[in-house]
């Protein structure tokens, strides 16, 4: 149930051409044929009583509450308006005493069965079953569900213990009215097939598949169940807690890439409960564990809510004011600069936080620190796609909206497990493979998008870690050779000479299946196959992860992929195209806002005088006309002794960079380092300033999904810290002697929009008007783009490039036989510092290594026991589970946990292009081990010493 | 030179229920040097009170004896044995009055031979009516049914040319034909009765109706309860299949059809026909809503032709004998014959195939020779568990689709279960409810709890602690359980206790 009622047609809006006349209750109506009754009914604001449909939902007709009647009915049967379409002049009656008095009927049915303790039901006024009793005069003082007339009742469901082992919600089983809608939830929405109906007839009873209870069985509390349960069976702790919620602040989620829009509901201006909103474009009404429940981390006690100094990294934390923190900064970063030179400082924008405060801080480095030096986390995920997607089609971001791929014939998963990671697309993917799409999963795992109920990749491509670009380029070579491409696409819309050069270089035989069968550990007939199926299907869309991007050919394999694409003519309509599934909420607004040093905001060009000077006379200051340091330059400058100084918004670089010991000495050779953030993160023990920053449930502007959709986000209570992230930014500025003077976040969006042409026609006011926008936003599309390069590549022609493989430097050897592969699960998120402070943790907070049985018994590894896990970087420790689903050879791992430090044996490999690095690919060896590495141990200890905050 | 002898001995349930089986052990073992002597397990004539029912064929002539209660263990020779039947007045069954007064156009095989014999099966008509289907071709083959009136003998009674038609106009690569051989009603056995006893002619209706709607494969759901059916559609396909007559270029033509056996799992509902697509789909018996008619959107979502088994039986018999020698018979709704099948009390329980009409006063007294018990006739209920009580003043009712449709009630699938006056009428009532409670799919409410409401009301009033309003609140469950259930399971649970509570009103309380 959610609170703040959204009207619920019933069933499903139906796709037709047709349209079909009718009455209800004497009223000329026009509805698409397909449509029910029911539906017809809602959307001519007649309201028919319902208990088991949903329109999420396919009409299921189990509480017949919805019954009608209609002049062409026969038989003794009234039909329910859910299941039954409305037909060609068909008059329906929704309401007349005979009608009332059976639905009275039935509620007593419903009512015999149920307990009659509204008042203590932490359900009471946010209850189907007790609406429609209000609707039909069974409720009686304090709307407590009347006795009925069912006196002699001998069977009951009543007394049965609460199922309370999910830490998120609760199942009552006597409160269940069986109307299976918690069922077709898991079915249908969610895709995880974890709930099913036990038994039959009255003993009929919901259970989570074969297991005891909730937390043992399959479910991966997305929530959908209790979201959909109309009455209390299947309610939030938070609501049994707190009570009913009595207001709703709609937003956008903090987590991910897909950027579900979300009803923050509370009571006395508490959050009670995140509840999905309907009216989300990214997610129609769904959501995943993290951003249903994991929100409670934004009250952790953890949470630093004041500023903090210090002068040397030894040294305590003392809490002072903002004014003392902030002249603090900006005296040290001035010191710096006049010391060392302009370009001994820089900054960091994050992924987390909003445009708005992505663009400020940009602003601020290339304003009043006057330099260039100014990176974004996105360097460490999607740079090559940015790159390779600039370079082919113009621009740099994914082609499609999300529900493009309700529309997709072929859909080629490479590199990515949305099942963990983007969860709630993941869900829309399945469903459209559930109605018959094709499904190719290029990944060295046996992950959830292989198989799982009702999925079955009809080609999986285990291939190794690293020979990514092989395999797309065996793709286009077969796409080629087999005249499988669609030429007059290529000759009307792509750059001819480019494809002629592209074209004899991928037919060169070096690029067939049976010549990378080594590189990629593939079998040649299944690439072809493969290959066959994605060439030749009608609508065949890409969706591509960090899997991708992270090598050292990242931005190769981006632009091998957009070659495909381009090639059979999938790009520029819906159901195709060529997507990147975005880690973070704002990793696409944070790239879009400027925030790499070559760009500024809208991916105009650093250099071009032209573009600069429109800022430059906006923000009167010169910019440099060079592009500035990206991280890894300033790790290097740092280490180097020319750079001093760093202003980090919202990234824990000594957990998410590869070769952690490298940053730590970079970040120790530092005279200023400023982080602004939730925790203390690993990052910030090495800081000097700590500027509490503010969680997505304080903030007020924008977040940009994966799908370039601008979502609004918006505050429910004020900032913690009592600064909203831009106002820290603009006194930091002030405090340096640039002039800013926001007043609000919208002012910042109203800059950004005079600036950026793709962000022309955005604006606050039209964001709440339509609920989203996806950019580009400008005079031709007033309303966004939900698909680019429609008619026309944004760049014109389209551009095929060469895509030489170039195998990483990181190879097996004896010493470091294994490949190590790192990604995520589903209840952990990113470097964890916001999901280990939830009820997560339940499901486990450590990264795990995921071994081959075979790699396991020729090393002597146990299932579940401590092993060393050692590359020419680093080693650590951690707990190995044995598994088929990881191919021999290869070696798994998460990033979630600090302790772990995973990336302590990552590389400093990186992307040709982008300097993307190369988390997916190192070269290790495993062994048993007794105890933690000494790293580990070391670092521990030296972390507690730096954390410290001097007691006041 | 010895007369060649032929024994008969039935292999179907009933039969063999009664030892059937070790007769034929014993009489194998007798006949074990006699090469002029053949053992052939017939089906059934239907006539049960009689078996197990063994006859003995010597020079064309063919007379049989009954053998229920009789030991024949200790006897050491067939000649023994033979010299023991003779003495036992045997008859040919053909010549009583309970098949004399049949008209056994479907049912015309049934006892008279092998059942998995094919060229007995094909030399007693059966492929001439696929034959003439594939003379004719598709649509004439429908038109055929829709001439010769039939209708679904599952209980619905819907015109089964309309219901292929509709299929056959549906424009679908794939479609199938589904029986539904989940005969679940008490007291019926006609559907187990073709299987055991003709399964070619149920497996030829089946390939006919595929042909002329277009599907290639066929499923039929047969009930767990049936092994013996089970074993002989089992063997019939192989047979068929191995004789050009299932699979590929059927005949020689180019059709293809296959058959598909799927067992149920013991649940009543899924005899309903969208629960049991959803069963032979492999998953749980829930009913589905329609529309959409399975004759649309079906098994996996294709356009379904459903039908009872006796009804693709009766397609077989009307291509072979043309729609005429069917529609001859009957009026109105209620052409052609009806296989009843009449059980309960009574001395001559069997299977009674009549034109519609028939009244129930010459199905008790003139099939069946009135009650076992002797006593007099108190109720007969109508169309299974599910069907109307009828009490003796209505016993001249003819039972047509009509007629039965007029006082409340249905024929159903055509069982007549007969009780004397020592039933307890309000337990028949709460049985009604109680087989809901334990059948009901479990998907809509009025069945689901409304039965279970039901029972407990029916104890009280039985209990005589029931007030009026009590009564009056089991009337309007009976009304909201028929008028608002998602399937004919709980909207036709009212039918038998309204009846009793109308005909045998002082018999509602103990």
């Amino acid at each position: 149930m959610s609170s703040l009622k959204e009207i619920d047609h019933g069933t499903p809006a139906v796709a037709s051409t047709k349209t079909l006349s009718a009455k209800i209750n004497g009223v000329s109506i026009t509805v698409t044929e397909g449509t029910s009754i029911m539906r017809a009914a809602s959307l001519n604001g007649i309201e028919i009583p319902k208990l088991c449909a949903s329109d999420n939902l396919e009409s299921f007709g189990s509480c017949r509450l919805c019954i009608v009647d209609h002049k062409d009915r026969t038989g003794f049967g009234y039909p329910s308006s859910c299941t039954t379409p409305i037909t060609e002049g068909m008059d329906v009656t929704t309401h007349n005493e005979k009608l009332t008095h059976l639905r009275k009927n039935l509620m007593e049915l419903y009512i015999s069965d149920h307990p009659l303790d509204c008042n203590t039901c932490s359900a009471d006024g946010d209850c189907e079953l007790q609406d429609q009793a209000s609707e039909l005069n069974l409720l009686g003082a304090n709307n407590i569900l009347k006795p009925t007339r069912f006196n002699s009742i001998k069977n009951d469901h009543l007394g049965q213990p609460i199922d309370s082992s999910n830490p998120y919600f609760n199942f009552d089983p006597e409160k269940c009215i069986v109307c299976s809608r918690c069922v077709r939830a898991c079915n249908e929405v969610q895709g995880t097939y974890a709930l099913s109906l036990h038994d039959r007839s009255y003993d009929t009873q919901i259970k989570p598949g074969i297991a005891e209870n909730f937390l043992e069985s399959e479910c991966v509390s997305c929530g959908a169940c209790v979201q959909s349960c109309p009455t209390g069976s299947l309610i939030e702790k938070t609501v049994v807690e707190k009570g009913i919620p009595d207001k709703a602040v709609l937003t956008t989620c903090g987590y991910c890439g897909v950027g579900c829009s979300f009803k923050a509901e509370l009571k006395n201006d508490e959050v009670v409960r995140m509840t999905p909103s309907k009216d989300g474009k990214a997610n129609h009404g769904h959501s995943c564990v993290k951003g249903r429940f994991a929100w409670g981390y934004t009250n952790h006690v953890d949470r630093i809510t004041k500023p903090m100094i210090r002068e040397k990294i030894t040294d305590s934390w003392q809490e002072v004011s903002w004014d003392r923190a902030v002249s603090f900064a900006a005296d040290k970063l001035t010191k710096i600069q006049k010391e060392y030179g302009k370009q001994s400082i820089g900054g960091i924008t994050s992924a987390r936080t909003t445009n708005e405060e992505a663009f400020i801080v940009q602003k601020l480095i290339r304003t009043a620190f006057g330099n260039n030096n100014v990176d974004t986390c996105a360097r460490v995920c999607h740079s090559p796609t940015g790159y390779g997607l600039k370079q082919t089609f113009g621009t740099s971001a994914g082609t499609q909206n999300f529900d493009s791929v309700l529309e997709s014939d072929v859909i080629f998963v490479i590199g990515a497990n949305p099942v963990v990671a983007h969860p709630v697309f993941a869900s829309q993917i399945k469903k459209r493979i559930r109605q018959g799409a094709k499904l190719i999963v290029a990944d060295p795992r046996r992950t959830e998008m292989v198989e799982s109920p009702h999925i079955k990749a009809d080609y999986h491509l285990p291939l190794l870690p690293g020979s990514n670009v092989p395999l797309i380029n065996a793709f286009s070579h077969i796409a080629v050779t087999e005249n499988l491409i669609d030429q007059n696409y290529i000759d009307q819309r792509c750059d001819i000479e480019t494809f002629n050069d592209w074209k004899e270089f991928i037919s060169l035989d070096i690029h067939a299946p049976e010549n990378i069968e080594i590189a990629t550990g593939l079998n040649a007939t299944q690439i072809r196959e493969a290959a066959r199926l994605y060439a030749s299907g009608k609508n065949s869309a890409i969706y591509y992860g960090l899997g991708v991007t992270e090598h050292s050919q990242g931005s190769t394999m981006v632009m091998g992929m957009a070659n495909l694409a381009m090639a059979t003519g999938n790009v520029g309509s819906v159901g195709c195209g060529v997507n990147p599934l975005r880690g973070q909420n704002n990793v696409q607004g944070s790239c879009d806002m400027g925030s790499f040093p070559h760009e500024l905001a809208g991916y105009q060009p650093i250099e071009n005088d032209t573009l600069r000077g429109a800022f430059e006379k906006k923000w009167q200051v010169t910019i440099q006309n060079k592009p500035g340091m990206r991280s890894l330059n300033m790790f290097d400058a740092a280490i180097a002794g020319k750079f001093k100084g760093i202003y980090i918004q919202g990234e824990d670089f000594v957990q998410s960079e590869p070769n952690i010991q490298h940053v730590e000495e970079a970040f120790k050779s530092m005279e200023c380092v400023i982080v602004q953030d939730l925790f203390l993160t690993e990052t910030a023990s090495y800081a000097h300033v700590f500027f509490p920053a503010t969680s997505f449930l304080e903030k007020d502007g924008t977040f940009t999904n994966a799908e370039r959709r601008i979502n609004r986000v918006r505050p429910i209570m004020e900032p913690i810290s009592g600064k909203h992230e831009w106002e820290i930014t603009q006194d930091l500025a002030l405090a340096m002697g640039y002039q800013m003077n926001y007043s609000s976040s919208s002012e910042i969006m109203d800059e950004i929009s005079q600036l950026a042409p793709t962000f022309k026609g955005v604006s606050f006011d039209k964001l709440d008007k339509l609920g989203s926008v996806q950019w580009p936003c400008n005079d031709e599309a007033p309303e966004g783009t939900p698909i680019m390069h429609i008619g026309e590549f944004v760049k014109g022609k389209g551009t095929f490039i060469l895509t030489e493989y170039v195998p990483t430097t990181e190879r097996a050897n004896r010493k470091y036989p294994l490949l190590l592969t790192t990604g995520r699960n589903l209840t952990q998120y990113n470097v964890g510092t916001q999901t280990r402070r939830t009820a997560n943790i339940i499901w486990g907070e450590d990264d795990v290594l995921e071994i081959h049985p075979a790699d396991a018994s020729t090393r002597g590894i146990n299932n579940e026991t401590l092993v060393l896990l050692r590359s020419r970087k680093g080693e650590t420790t951690l707990k190995a589970v044995i598994t088929e689903n990881i191919p021999l050879g290869v070696v798994y791992t998460t990033f979630h946990n600090p302790e772990t430090g995973a990336n302590v044996v990552t590389t400093e490999n990186s992307d040709w292009a982008t300097n993307c690095p190369e988390y997916k690919v190192t070269a290790v060896e495993v062994e048993p081990a007794e105890h933690r590495s000494e790293w580990q141990i070391n670092r521990a200890k030296e972390l507690a010493q730096f954390r410290q905050i001097k007691s006041t | 030179m010895t007369d060649l002898i032929k024994i008969y001995i039935p292999k179907e349930t009933s039969a063999c229920s009664v030892g059937a089986d070790s007769i034929a052990e014993k009489i194998n073992l007798l006949t074990q040097e006699h090469q002029h002597i053949s053992i052939v397990r017939n089906g059934s004539w239907g006539a049960f009170w009689l078996e197990p029912f063994v006859e003995i064929e010597i020079n064309g002539k063919r007379t049989g004896s009954s053998y229920l209660n009789k030991d024949i263990s200790h006897l050491s020779s067939i000649e023994e044995f033979i010299d023991d039947f003779n003495k036992s007045k045997p008859f040919n069954i053909l010549e009583t009055e309970f098949i004399k007064q049949q008209t056994r156009l479907v049912f015309s095989r049934i006892g008279l031979q092998n059942p998995l014999d094919v060229d007995e099966y094909c030399n007693s008509g059966g492929y001439k009516g696929l034959e003439k289907s594939f003379e004719i071709g598709q649509q004439k083959t429908i038109d055929e049914i829709k001439k010769s009136g039939l209708n679904g003998r599952g209980g619905a009674a819907f015109p089964t040319g309309i219901k292929m038609q509709t299929v056959f106009d549906q424009e679908a690569k794939t479609k199938y034909v589904a029986c539904n051989a989940d005969e679940g009603d008490g007291g019926t056995f006609s559907d187990r009765l073709i299987m055991e006893c003709d399964p070619f002619s149920l497996i030829e209706g089946m390939t006919i109706a595929a042909y002329s709607v277009g599907a290639s494969h066929g499923y039929i759901y047969l009930r767990s309860e049936y092994p013996l059916a089970k074993y002989f559609l089992t063997e019939a396909i192989q047979i068929l299949k191995s004789n050009n007559l299932l699979g590929e270029n059927i005949l020689g033509k180019n059709f293809t059809f296959d058959i598909e056996l799927r067992i149920g799992a013991g649940s009543y509902v899924c005899g309903e026909e969208t629960a049991m697509m959803e069963s032979i789909e492999g998953k749980r018996g829930l009913v589905r809503s329609k529309p959409p008619l399975p004759a649309i959107k079906g098994l996996f979502n294709k356009p379904t032709l459903i039908n009872n088994v006796i009804t693709l039986a009766s397609i077989s018999a009307i291509l072979l004998q043309g729609n005429e020698v069917f529609s001859q018979f009957g009026s109105g709704k209620s052409l052609g014959t009806m296989p009843y099948q009449l059980c309960g009390n009574i001395k001559q329980g069997g299977l009674i195939e009549v034109p519609f009409g028939i009244t129930l006063n010459e199905m008790i007294y003139d099939f069946g020779a009135g009650t076992l018990s002797d006593k007099p006739v108190h109720a007969v209920q109508i169309g299974g568990p599910l069907g109307i009580y009828l009490p003796a003043h209505l016993f001249n009712t003819p039972l047509t689709v009509e007629s039965l449709i007029d006082i409340n009630g249905a024929l159903g699938h055509g069982g007549v279960i007969v009780f004397d006056d020592s039933t307890n009428m309000a337990l028949q009532a709460k049985f009604a409810m109680d087989f809901c409670q334990k059948e009901s799919c479990g998907k809509c409410t009025p069945c689901r709890i409304g039965s279970v409401r039901g029972v407990e009301l029916i104890d009280k009033i039985y209990n005589g602690t029931a007030v009026k309003a009590d009564r009056i609140l089991l009337e309007e469950l009976c009304e909201t359980m028929e008028t608002t259930s998602l399937c004919a399971m709980g909207g036709m649970t009212p039918n038998p206790v309204r009846s009793i509570m109308k005909y045998f009103p002082n018999e509602m309380t103990n």
